[in-house]
């Protein structure tokens, strides 16, 4: 009987042994096929020009105050519509502060905001989906009607009642796209449980006797991982968009936060006078979306084994 | 199919059900004091006690509730807080004409085009004619409609002085014989969908010319321009329709930016209105409209699918 009483301990310190084992072979393979998928990615010209300027965007967004000659809210009302010159590269607006300065300190909301709100949606999807997907049912049939619905309300509506009445935050625009979000995250991740749970080796986890929390995120999560990053991209894209959106209608963020939105609203007045103010953030804005959408139609391939 | 729409119409109405429900939670629930929401914090006392007087804020919310939809469903949504005087369903029935001309008019441009684009590409699979559509359909995805707007503007009105940069319509004439004013909006909602439908169709055409009956079609000796035409555009546009039914719904948030861009008279720049001044009974009425409005067009599309599609039968 002493000898039953050791093996248990020894079996269960392997299988903890191999638990982290597998999680880091998990870990390595996702990070070896980040580095092909990058390499091939690279190797399309569409795809490389867009990956520099995401990454340019990137470093302005991380080192923006470094780089911007001005304080992007001074004003100054002697050198108000000032035309881009050596002193302002893109001009000045209607009070006077540099566009420029506003641009490259703006990109730093932009990613923030985009980022912020695509991860709370990939989180908060990812666990609708599993959650739907594994425990099926009246739960998995509950959850799938309420996403209808969201689904069929037009989404930029339903984001402008929010934050028109609830008054525009960095975290009202968050938590709005995550919302309008989610529901298509969840859809991805539960096609993918339905499709596993019968499995293999979703099987062998419970025979071993796993618990449900251990099989949904050990178990299945990691093999979801390949369409939820495409999806991230994707969504990635549509988080810029929708937020420049809802800063133009004045619903994002609010002054004196330099937000590329808002400067083209402020900008329509004076399109005729002063086309600079629009002309910068909208080609900020214009080739950071352009260039996101085709690292995501370039993800995608590499997913289809197109590229 | 006569059941099928009966369930479709049914599902509209829960849905729509639930919408007013949110719509109702959102500005009505949510944000507690409704008077001090709409005055804001420098309210008086008197001025908050007349709002609510005047708004019926003292009954308790399931009776607005109640008072609301079934204002709707007789169609008397009473008057605007923030303009005197102005009938609130005669400023949706006006403001809806515009931008239903909008959408529809910026639906038979995009079709057609976004069809020719995606068939060329298709057909011409990595040549350049592709790349040139692929690339330019995948730039029309990206830029949201604010910008495209903005650049179309400057080209076409401060540059080139074609067209107007504002559509100021004047409301006693028709919006036929002022189309010139309405190009620049029309050009401006149709881009993003014309994107994606050109893409989509080229990938179906592109699947349908690899298709086994593709080949057969070829290899049986059929002249190239039959086989296009017979076997892979047959097959290949129903998809299109497909997309074009299911993303209908996109021309929705075109509109209410591409309307707020070019100062254009309809729902999307009255909803932003709405907001803007804080005026509680027209935003929920026209969001509710415009939900019910997406839903309508939603089923208009699926309808029009089905009665296309010889393979569906409900």
């Amino acid at each position: 009987m002493g000898t039953m009483n050791t093996v248990p301990d020894a079996e269960c310190r392997d299988e903890e042994e191999s638990k982290f084992r597998r999680l880091l072979g998990a870990a390595g393979r996702s990070l070896a096929g980040f580095a092909e998928g990058t390499r091939r990615i690279s190797a399309s010209h569409a795809a490389l020009i867009s990956l520099i300027i995401l990454l340019f965007w990137l470093l302005m967004a991380l080192v923006g105050g470094l780089i911007a000659p001005y304080d992007p809210n001074h004003q100054n009302i002697m050198e108000r519509f000032q035309s881009p010159s050596l002193h302002h590269l893109c001009g000045t607006d209607r009070f006077g502060r540099d566009v420029f300065s506003r641009i490259v300190i703006g990109s730093h909301t932009v990613f923030l905001l985009a980022a912020s709100s695509t991860l709370l949606s990939l989180v908060v999807g990812s666990l609708v989906g599993l959650v739907s997907g594994y425990v099926g049912g009246v739960l998995d049939e509950l959850i799938m009607r309420f996403t209808d619905i969201l689904m069929s309300f037009p989404m930029l509506l339903f984001a402008m009642l929010m934050l028109g009445i609830m008054g525009p935050s960095f975290i009202g625009v968050v938590v709005v796209i995550a919302i309008v979000f989610f529901p298509r995250i969840a859809r991805v991740v539960r096609s993918v449980v339905l499709e596993l749970k019968t499995k293999e080796f979703v099987e062998a986890a419970k025979v071993r006797g796993e618990g449900g929390l251990y099989i949904m995120i050990v178990e299945i999560f990691p093999n979801t991982l390949g369409p939820l990053g495409v999806e991230a991209a994707v969504r990635f894209g549509y988080a810029i968009f929708t937020s420049a959106s809802l800063g133009f209608l004045g619903l994002g963020v609010q002054p004196p936060t330099p937000d590329w939105g808002m400067m083209m609203s402020d900008a329509q007045a004076y399109v005729t006078t002063a086309p600079w103010m629009a002309i910068f953030p909208a080609l900020a804005i214009a080739s950071l979306t352009v260039s996101v959408n085709f690292l995501a139609d370039a993800i995608r391939k590499l997913g289809d084994g197109d590229l | 199919m006569v059941r099928y729409l009966l369930r479709r119409f049914g599902l509209i109405l829960v849905t729509l059900f639930f919408a007013s429900v949110i719509i109702f939670l959102i500005s009505e629930i949510i944000p507690g004091d409704v008077a001090q929401v709409i005055l804001g914090q420098n309210a008086t006392p008197d001025t908050l006690a007349a709002l609510r007087e005047r708004l019926g804020l003292m009954n308790p919310p399931q009776v607005r509730f109640l008072k609301w939809i079934g204002g709707v469903l007789t169609g008397h949504l009473g008057e605007s807080l923030s303009m005197q005087g102005v009938q609130i369903s005669d400023l949706i029935v006006h403001r809806g004409l515009n931008s239903l001309f909008l959408a529809t008019a910026s639906t038979i441009v995009l079709v057609p085009v976004s069809l020719i684009l995606g068939v060329i590409a298709g057909l011409n699979a990595e040549k350049w004619a592709d790349s040139v559509i692929s690339t330019l359909s995948l730039i029309a995805i990206s830029l949201p409609e604010f910008i495209s707007g903005t650049f179309l503007m400057l080209v076409f009105s401060v540059w080139l002085g074609w067209l107007p940069a504002a559509s100021s319509i004047d409301p006693e004439k028709s919006l036929f014989s002022q189309i010139h004013m309405l190009i620049l909006p029309i050009v401006t909602v149709s881009l993003v969908l014309l994107g994606y439908v050109a893409r989509m169709v080229r990938a179906s055409v592109i699947e349908a010319s690899r298709s086994p009956y593709a080949r057969t079609a070829v290899l049986k000796g059929l002249p190239p321009i039959l086989v296009t035409g017979r076997h892979i555009l047959r097959n290949a546009l129903l998809p299109a329709v497909t997309i074009i039914a299911m993303n209908i719904g996109w021309l929705f948030g075109g509109i209410i930016i591409v309307e707020s861009v070019f100062g254009f008279p309809g729902l999307g720049s009255l909803v932003l209105f709405a907001i803007q001044q804080r005026d509680l009974p027209l935003i929920e009425d026209v969001v509710l409209m415009m939900a019910g409005a997406y839903l309508v067009l939603n089923l208009l599309a699926d309808i029009v699918y089905a009665a296309l599609n010889p393979r569906i039968r409900y």
